[in-house]
């Protein structure tokens, strides 16, 4: 891939934040609890789980659908991240080779178990952020976390990392633009030319933030961000966060796979 | 009134690294005058408007806004009094959002929402950017941009507008809505552009600086017209007088 691609492809997911869903607008306090309280409990079960694990894919299937965010989109970037969890766990099947039974007759290494569970817990786990990302604007997130009292020094370096990444990107692209535009197949690829690229993107960053904190300071900046009420919690959003958390509790501490299934075998039988 | 005056007395200035970048430079600017500022790159017209609202301070010399001398304790008096708009935009607008954007000077002026809201509105309304607000600042283009960077100064409502290359980068439509929009303004304007033509519609007055020193200064009619002064200064006559 190359440069501008992963430029555009960064601008999609804000584009996807942007849009007007039922997802898309519940309060962003609420959507960040309920990811919280999903990832917390995800995280909470025991390395040897799997089954229990499954009934939570229901929420993000859910927000997806809902939200109108595209499948192959999540699903790529989740892949894209997937080796850090991959060699987390593979080792596992060798180092916890005790056995299984998972079903009459078919034992499993209980190393292959907990291997899959943690892709689970991975997949689970990544493809929620991804989509509390691709449906709620950053602004927003980061609007919900002061409200929520995380300190004003973290919120606003989150907010300028994403105001300035689409500058940076944009001043990166430049530079490769022309780099490429003179280096006639042969590319200019080399360590040397790259380093210096890298360092002149560094002495532009350091000019624009001085130009930025003049820009900051002349409009009365005195070392605090003063920050604005925007939302407004409204029924549905305690609705949203109360319900996810009554169903995670549920799923938790509940086997809701087993109970599923004997219905199922009830209706059947 | 006469308060709003500035006035710089023989102030130089030199960058850390020897650089003289102001040498002995003095005028002085009277309430509700519009000035261009012109000169060749590097002959300091930056510099100079870094000066006027205390975020360099002179090396000798004094300057003086509004009956304030500028030193570090009456940086923030005076920081309320000019609004300094930047020329690149991106630069300029440091929030996530328009709306919080343009509501970061009079939030730091420590006024209540109500008010907060009327001034952001009131400033981006001027401009004709409205439907902006909840826009994030890299998805406008660089017209809009350059509005809003212009509604964030004047929502402090400063006495004294300071703007360095306000057209640059504007297609001619945007930029001959900049004009209309700075003619509209009874602010002192202090504009540093090499757009003769912009300052030739907005100025009354010109100032023309060289290596740090002002080498004209005078009604916009006589300097602009001046063929060999603007050469020497590395500029041309303004487009609109060349065609006759």
């Amino acid at each position: 891939m190359t440069f501008d691609e992963k430029y555009y492809n960064i601008g999609f997911i804000d584009q996807l934040s942007y849009k007007n869903t039922f997802v898309h607008r519940l309060d962003p306090r609420a959507k960040l609890i309920a990811t919280l309280l999903f990832l917390f409990t995800v995280i909470s079960f025991s390395k040897y789980e799997i089954a229990a694990l499954l009934p939570f894919f229901l929420y993000p299937v859910l927000l997806m659908t809902i939200g109108e965010i595209p499948f192959m989109f999540i699903f790529k970037k989740v892949i894209l991240v997937s080796p850090l969890a991959v060699f987390i766990g593979i080792f596992n099947p060798l180092l916890d080779p005790g056995q299984v039974s998972i079903f009459q007759g078919l034992t499993i290494s209980a190393g292959w178990l907990s291997f899959f569970s943690i892709l689970l817990k991975f997949t689970l786990t990544v493809s929620t952020a991804l989509l509390l990302i691709a449906t709620t604007s950053f602004p927003s997130v980061c609007h919900a976390l002061r409200q929520l009292r995380v300190p004003s020094l973290f919120v606003s370096q989150l907010s300028f990392l994403y105001r300035y990444i689409f500058v940076l990107m944009e001043e990166t692209m430049r530079i490769v633009r022309a780099r490429n535009m003179r280096s006639y197949g042969q590319h200019g690829k080399d360590i040397r030319t790259f380093t210096r690229i890298v360092g002149i993107l560094f002495i532009r960053t350091v000019e624009r933030a001085e130009r930025i904190y003049y820009a900051m300071l002349s409009r009365g900046f005195q070392g605090d961000m003063p920050s604005i009420k925007r939302f407004h919690i409204k029924t549905g959003d305690v609705i949203f966060a109360a319900s996810v958390a009554i169903f995670l509790y549920i799923f938790r501490f509940y086997p809701a796979t087993q109970i599923l299934g004997r219905f199922v075998q009830g209706v059947f039988s | 009134m006469s308060h709003h005056i500035v006035e710089f007395k023989n102030v130089s200035f030199l960058y850390p690294d020897g650089t003289e970048a102001l040498r002995d430079i003095s005028f002085r600017i009277t309430h509700g005058e519009s000035v261009g500022i012109i000169g060749a790159n590097g002959a300091g017209k930056s510099t100079l408007l870094m000066h006027m609202n205390g975020y360099l301070m002179p090396t000798s010399g004094t300057v003086n806004i509004g009956d304030l001398y500028l030193t570090r304790q009456t940086r923030q008096e005076i920081r309320r009094k000019v609004g300094i708009v930047f020329q690149n935009p991106d630069d300029q607008l440091f929030m996530p959002t328009v709306y919080e954007d343009v509501a970061f000077g009079p939030l730091n002026l420590g006024m209540d929402e109500t008010a907060v809201r009327e001034r952001v509105e009131y400033a981006l309304n001027l401009v004709s950017g409205l439907d902006l607000q909840n826009k994030p600042p890299h998805h406008l283009s660089c017209g809009q941009k350059s509005s809003v960077a212009i509604a964030s100064v004047i929502a402090v409502e400063p006495d004294i507008l300071a703007m360095d290359e306000p057209a640059a980068n504007l297609d001619p439509r945007s930029r001959r809505l900049l004009i209309n929009l700075l003619k509209t303004f009874e602010h002192s304007k202090i504009i540093a552009s090499h757009d003769l033509d912009l300052i030739m519609d907005v100025c009354r007055r010109c100032i023309v600086i060289k290596e740090g020193t002002v080498v004209a200064d005078g009604p916009v009619s006589e300097i602009l017209t001046n063929k060999k002064l603007l050469e020497e200064n590395h500029l041309e006559l303004p487009l609109s007088l060349q065609r006759c």
